[in-house]
């Protein structure tokens, strides 16, 4: 009597099991194959209608490489804290915020003196210069005070509380520097098209993907060729094996967070060169979708994260154009973020480890 | 034992409610190969570990050439010139073999000595040369013990711990690894190896000590270990 009782739960619980799995499947199989089909028919049903020539689809092109350079430049910096502490530092968005925000200020007083249009460049630098800076100071401070005393923590108590900073600074900019969006001043020398390799753009587009690319080549060097690099890489690998090779780890880490915050500060000045405002939220959007930009190219890889900040922007910029168009989606470029998101959602799905699958080496 | 290069006295250490070592002292002397015999679990890696500063003493002293480093950080400890072996290897393993070698040399700056070093190892082990670009996670086991010696030698320690440098090799390459280290000690490096295999360890050695759960119970010269009756049975269960 006892003896058979408990065949059939085990039955039923292994029926079920069996039932879970092709059910997932079929599911992420039905998803794909509707994603395609839609982008398929979307696209050919917009290059039908003819609404866009060639050089439209060009510049949205230039247009998607410019903004996804300036999300591959954050995205680095996600990349570079999780490659070193396996962890998701939310707030950096409103690292990349605070030092273009804070270089507006300085950007005004130039333009009211009219140093910015007679000193383009010095200007420019000079911009660069305090935004950086000042996206470094709270990349550090952040590391400082919110995530060292974190350390040994279960990783979901890092992640909460850079949610929670993320929140602290946008509200603290806010009180500093008030809640409206504010233009950035115009800089002469920027405005105007070029035209290279045939291709007419905004020089303003060509400058901030010649500048991401080559940040992104000096911090590739750094991180390859430096020994403050090879310690990230080491501290990154087997911290305590890092200490034991006498590297300051504690310094390392502050390390990372600056570089990350150089970056993003960086960006934040190509930023407005594109969009040319700024608002204490600005942060926000960037910061995700660089994330994403970051877990597409497989976070904690430096190359993946460039590649994926370019893909991300190319996708957002021709994407809802392309594939909303013809199924005659009123004013697509409002679905941008459906664009970024819903890649977020399918690499999530799909291709956990990212195109470079890095994360699940590090995480191994 | 006023002349020994590094000692540990009245040492206890624990992880949380665990105590792993109880009251041991161990005198190092310069010059010599010292072991720590002490089957699974006994507490070697511990001994080690407290030494670096990577597990806290909270008792006993820690003297190093001289002066106190129990309460220092591990790379404090390392510049003194102690550094070791890991524990199954730990090499990084996404790093180039020479990579590995010159982190080894993180805190020196005296890049044609580093360079002069470098070679020495190569010397020692010729595999490695010819591995040089090859990134340390895809050599062989033998080949990783290596570069895991190497890497600790381009510290220039003067005293290098290793940590079970027999697990998980071949008899062989067991042979070359404890010729390579007493080679290294003929150099002039003092040398504390902590294993298992006792026999292997007590044929290189000056002296020995045998930790029994967290406690030494046993200290003498090799010679009269190899000869103790108790040895094999009661401390080290598994020797042959
Ligand atoms: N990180 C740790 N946390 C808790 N207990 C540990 C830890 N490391 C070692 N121990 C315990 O300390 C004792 C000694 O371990 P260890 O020094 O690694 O021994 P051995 O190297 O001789 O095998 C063992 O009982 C082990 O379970
Ligand atoms: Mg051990």
């Amino acid at each position: 009597m006892s003896a058979p009782a408990p065949a059939p739960a085990e039955q039923s619980s292994r029926r079920l099991r069996f039932e879970r799995i092709p059910m997932r499947r079929i599911i992420l199989i039905v998803l794909s194959v509707s994603i395609i089909y839609g982008v398929v028919a979307g696209s050919t049903a917009t290059l039908r209608t003819g609404v866009f020539t060639a050089e439209d689809w060009q510049s949205l092109f230039i247009n998607g490489l410019a903004r996804g350079s300036v999300y591959a430049l954050i995205a680095i910096g996600y990349t570079l804290v999780y490659g070193i502490l396996f962890m998701i530092n939310f707030a950096h968005g409103e690292v990349f915020m605070a030092g273009v925000y804070t270089a507006y200020f300085v950007a005004v007083a130039f333009a009211g003196n009219g140093f910015l249009n007679s000193n383009p460049l010095l200007s420019i630098a000079i911009l660069l210069l305090v935004s950086m800076a000042v996206s470094v100071f709270i990349a550090v401070l952040l590391e400082r005070l919110a995530y060292r005393p974190l350390r040994g923590a279960p990783r979901l108590v890092p992640l909460i509380t850079a949610i929670g900073a993320s929140f602290f600074l946008q509200y603290t900019f806010r009180g500093f520097y008030g809640a409206n969006v504010r233009a950035y001043p115009t800089i002469e020398i920027l405005q105007g098209k070029w035209t290279i390799f045939g291709i007419q753009m905004l020089k303003t587009q060509a400058i901030v993907i010649v500048a991401a690319l080559f940040l992104w080549f000096l911090l590739y060097l750094f991180v390859a060729r430096t020994k403050t690099g090879r310690s990230m890489r080491a501290v990154g690998e087997d911290r305590e094996i890092a200490s034991l090779m006498g590297i300051n780890v504690d310094r390392t880490i502050v390390a990372t967070f600056a570089i990350g915050g150089a970056l993003a500060g960086a960006a934040g000045i190509l930023y407005v060169f594109l969009f040319n405002q700024v608002i204490f939220t600005m942060g926000f959007l960037p910061g995700i979708k660089a994330f994403t930009a970051a877990v597409l190219g497989g976070i904690g890889s430096i190359t993946g994260a460039a590649m994926g900040g370019l893909i991300l922007g190319i996708l957002e910029a021709v994407g809802p154009n392309l594939f909303l168009t013809g199924a005659e989606v009123p004013s697509p470029n409002q679905l941008q973020p459906v664009i970024a998101f819903g890649i977020l959602v399918l690499v999530l799905i799909f291709l956990p480890g990212g195109f470079l699958g890095a994360s699940e080496e590090k995480r191994a | 034992m006023s002349d020994a290069i590094l000692s540990l006295r009245h040492v206890s250490a624990s992880y949380g409610p665990v105590r792993a070592l109880d009251d041991i002292s161990i005198d190092v002397n310069e010059g010599e190969i010292v072991c720590l015999l002490g089957s699974n679990a006994a507490g070697k890696s511990t001994t080690l570990r407290t030494i670096l500063g990577m597990t806290r003493a909270n008792a006993g002293e820690i003297v190093f050439d001289g002066e106190r480093i129990e309460g220092l950080t591990t790379p404090e400890i390392v510049s003194r010139g102690l550094t070791m072996v890991p524990e199954n290897r730990r090499l990084f393993g996404k790093m180039s073999v020479k990579e590995n070698l010159e982190i080894g040399a993180n805190l020196r700056d005296d890049k044609a000595e580093i360079q002069e070093d470098i070679e020495r190892v190569f010397s020692l082990f010729p595999r490695l040369k010819e591995r040089i670009r090859q990134r340390a996670g895809t050599l062989s086991g033998g080949e990783q013990q290596m570069l895991a010696i190497g890497r600790a030698l381009t510290a220039r320690p003067k005293v290098l711990l290793l940590d079970e440098p027999s697990m998980g090799l071949a008899p062989i390459l067991v042979e070359q690894v404890f010729e390579t280290i007493q080679e290294i000690n003929s150099q002039g490096t003092t040398i504390f190896v902590v294993e298992q295999n006792a026999h292997m360890a007590l044929s290189i050695a000056d002296r020995g000590y045998v930790l029994q759960t967290g406690s030494i119970v046993l200290e003498d010269t090799a010679a009269n270990l190899l000869e103790h009756p108790k040895l094999s049975d009661a401390y080290l269960g598994e020797m042959e």
